[in-house]
């Protein structure tokens, strides 16, 4: 006898919740998506050389960001004070060296964003790497791979990454001398986010272990080795997919955690050297110009404001994405 | 009962003495105990034997812990027997590491129909794994043996295309045995196929698993706790207690005149059942 055929179900539900999560992750992508694009995509023109008339003179010109007019110093916004007469030259107004707070700002988001993602991008990939094959292996592998984890754990990671970034400006000071200035920044920012990176995983690798040891229980992994899926199909079909989710909410967790490393880094003053900005730097400067004389506040609010402002976005993309990728709320 | 159309063998009792498709001798699962000095051990499964042949359902009962589960994942080769010997179609199987085409004669079927599926990949592709990792077919061929299977288990063709969540837990199970049966095996292991559903859909899923049977010529182990569901479906049946077989034949015999203490104390505990015919 041949069973009956049973009728599709024609109407599909959402839970509820998830076009409040869609909404707001949609404007935080926008918001993350216009930094993005504003900060990144200036980087020609923040970088571009001032003036230079003449081809051989251009070489010695400063970029647009660290050209500093010491006439115009720590001038504020030209829309908040009435007496500025630079002719509406500073939207952000200057710092203590009359360097445009905009233009920095702009570079300086580019860095930090770029650190942040780059940063994220490596403990991610270090720490999904890691914590996978930890519980997939299982037994003494994984006892011998955790317990270098806990060992790297109990060491202060800022400690690491500062003797990392000292380390290697010692080398770069020591054996690149004649390296150009500009390759020195980007030994300096790519040591800084292989650092941040390099730290971080360590969270990323244990939350990816627990998850594989229990996906690793579930009957369909079960069922899978009763069929016979090859352990390399079992591991990027079954395994991998299933961990999208803690992957995707870390990740953007991470990005956030690594852009604020950088900041206090660049307060400290072993992370973005000067005169290279990062809104972690900026805002440092703003608050050493704080004072009861004068407050400069435009030098701290705004770089404060753009952190703060990608900071909740990327948290509201964060949220977005695991909704998204929640197969229980697709149709 | 109509036999099945492929070439499978002649059920039990048509030779002079026919080969079982399953011969388990003195099987033992011993588990190390996590913490506990060397040589202390679960006795999981502590010397269980019995036959199966083709075609044939075998219940295991028995209370909850008492091994039966470790049985059915340790024939599969899903845990590493202690001891013992487990012979298919007379021929002595590894325990663990076992060849294609060892796997294709055996499956299971799990509990949890929920957790038994892949959230992440949609019906089709769990139905098509099995047979693309053991090269059956491919392309369209594929599509068509999915879609076959799917009507098969009493589901639409279209199912194919959504994932797990979508479906009532009566409709996974039916996933499941859809892809336990992609790989055309000889032996089932079903450990509590319906344990986990409610009443009307349980008889549903029994009917479609003696079906089934009725069409592939399958053998079962059926493992269960359920003796009504035994009661049910099952030619034989064994009670096991404490990781050993106690008492094992025919069903009437086992469920009507129980000889061991622990099978009476089992039906006991069964109040709404009441034996075929009596």
């Amino acid at each position: 006898m041949p069973p009956m055929p049973q009728t599709p179900p024609t109407l599909t539900t959402r839970p509820r919740g998830v076009r409040s999560s869609r909404i707001s992750g949609r404007i935080g992508a926008a918001v993350v998506a216009l930094m993005l694009l504003v900060c990144l995509g200036s980087l020609p023109f923040t970088l571009a050389r001032v003036g230079g008339a003449a081809p051989g003179e251009e070489a010695t010109m400063p970029r647009r960001f660290e050209a500093s007019d010491l006439d115009a110093a720590l001038r504020p916004p030209f829309w908040a004070d009435g007496v500025s007469d630079d002719g509406g030259r500073h939207v952000l107004g200057t710092d203590r060296l009359g360097r445009d707070l905009f233009v920095r700002a702009l570079a300086g988001g580019g860095i930090s964003l770029s650190i942040g993602i780059a940063a994220a991008l490596v403990a991610v990939v270090i720490g999904t790497l890691y914590g996978s094959i930890a519980g997939f292996c299982g037994g003494r592998v994984d006892e011998a791979m955790m317990r270098i984890v806990d060992i790297l754990y109990g060491l202060p990671n800022i400690l690491l990454v500062v003797l990392l970034a000292v380390a290697v400006d010692g080398l770069t000071a020591r054996f690149g001398a004649d390296l150009a200035p500009g390759v020195r920044q980007i030994i300096n920012v790519v040591t800084l986010l292989v650092a941040i990176g390099g730290v971080t995983w360590l969270t990323m690798a244990r939350v990816i272990r627990g998850q594989v040891l229990s996906l690793k229980q579930l009957p369909f992994m079960e069922a899978c080795r009763a069929i016979g899926v090859p352990v390399r199909r079992q591991f990027t079909r079954h395994l991998l997919p299933n961990l999208m989710g803690p992957i995707v909410v870390y990740a953007t967790l991470t990005v956030p955690a690594a852009i604020l490393s950088e900041s206090f880094l660049s307060f400290l003053g072993i992370g973005v050297k000067e005169p290279l900005a990062s809104w972690g730097s900026l805002a440092a400067d703003g608050l050493n110009e704080l004072n009861v004389v004068h407050s400069r506040w435009w030098l701290l609010l705004f770089p404060c404001v753009l952190l703060g402002v990608t900071l909740l976005a990327l948290n509201f993309v964060g949220e977005g994405l695991r909704a998204w990728a929640d197969p229980k709320r697709r149709a | 009962m109509t036999r099945s159309t492929l070439s499978r063998p002649a059920p039990a009792g048509s030779g002079a003495t026919p080969v079982p498709l399953l011969e388990v001798r003195d099987l033992k699962v011993h588990f190390p105990l996590r913490g506990g000095r060397r040589g202390h051990v679960v006795r999981a499964v502590d010397g269980v034997s019995f036959d199966l042949a083709v075609g044939e359902t075998l219940g295991l009962v028995g209370e909850s812990g008492c091994g039966k589960t470790t049985v059915g994942r340790a024939l599969l080769g899903l845990v590493s027997p202690t001891a013992g010997r487990v012979r298919y179609r007379g021929e002595t199987l590894p325990p663990r590491r076992r060849a294609p085409a060892l796997r294709r004669a055996m499956q299971i079927v799990f509990q949890d129909p929920t957790a038994s599926l892949n959230p992440r990949m949609r019906v089709g592709q769990i139905l098509a794994e099995p047979m693309l990792v053991h090269r059956i077919a491919r392309g369209a061929e594929l599509t068509t043996l999915v879609n076959d299977l799917l009507v098969r288990c009493g589901l639409w063709t279209g199912a194919a295309d959504r994932y797990p969540h979508a479906f009532s837990g009566g409709q996974r199970q039916r996933i499941a045995i859809a892809r336990a049966l992609a790989l055309r095996p000889d032996l089932i292991v079903c450990d509590e196929p319906t344990s986990a559903l409610d009443v009307s859909i349980q008889s549903q899923i029994l009917n479609l698993l003696s079906d089934l049977q009725d069409e592939f010529g399958l053998s079962y182990l059926f493992i269960s706790h359920d003796m009504a569901v035994v009661n049910h479906l099952c030619d034989r049946v064994a009670v096991m207690n404490a990781g050993k077989i106690v008492e094992i034949g025919p069903r009437d015999r086992v469920i009507r005149t129980p000889t061991h203490e622990y099978t009476r104390t089992l039906l006991a505990a069964c109040p709404e059942l009441r034996p075929r015919g009596g």
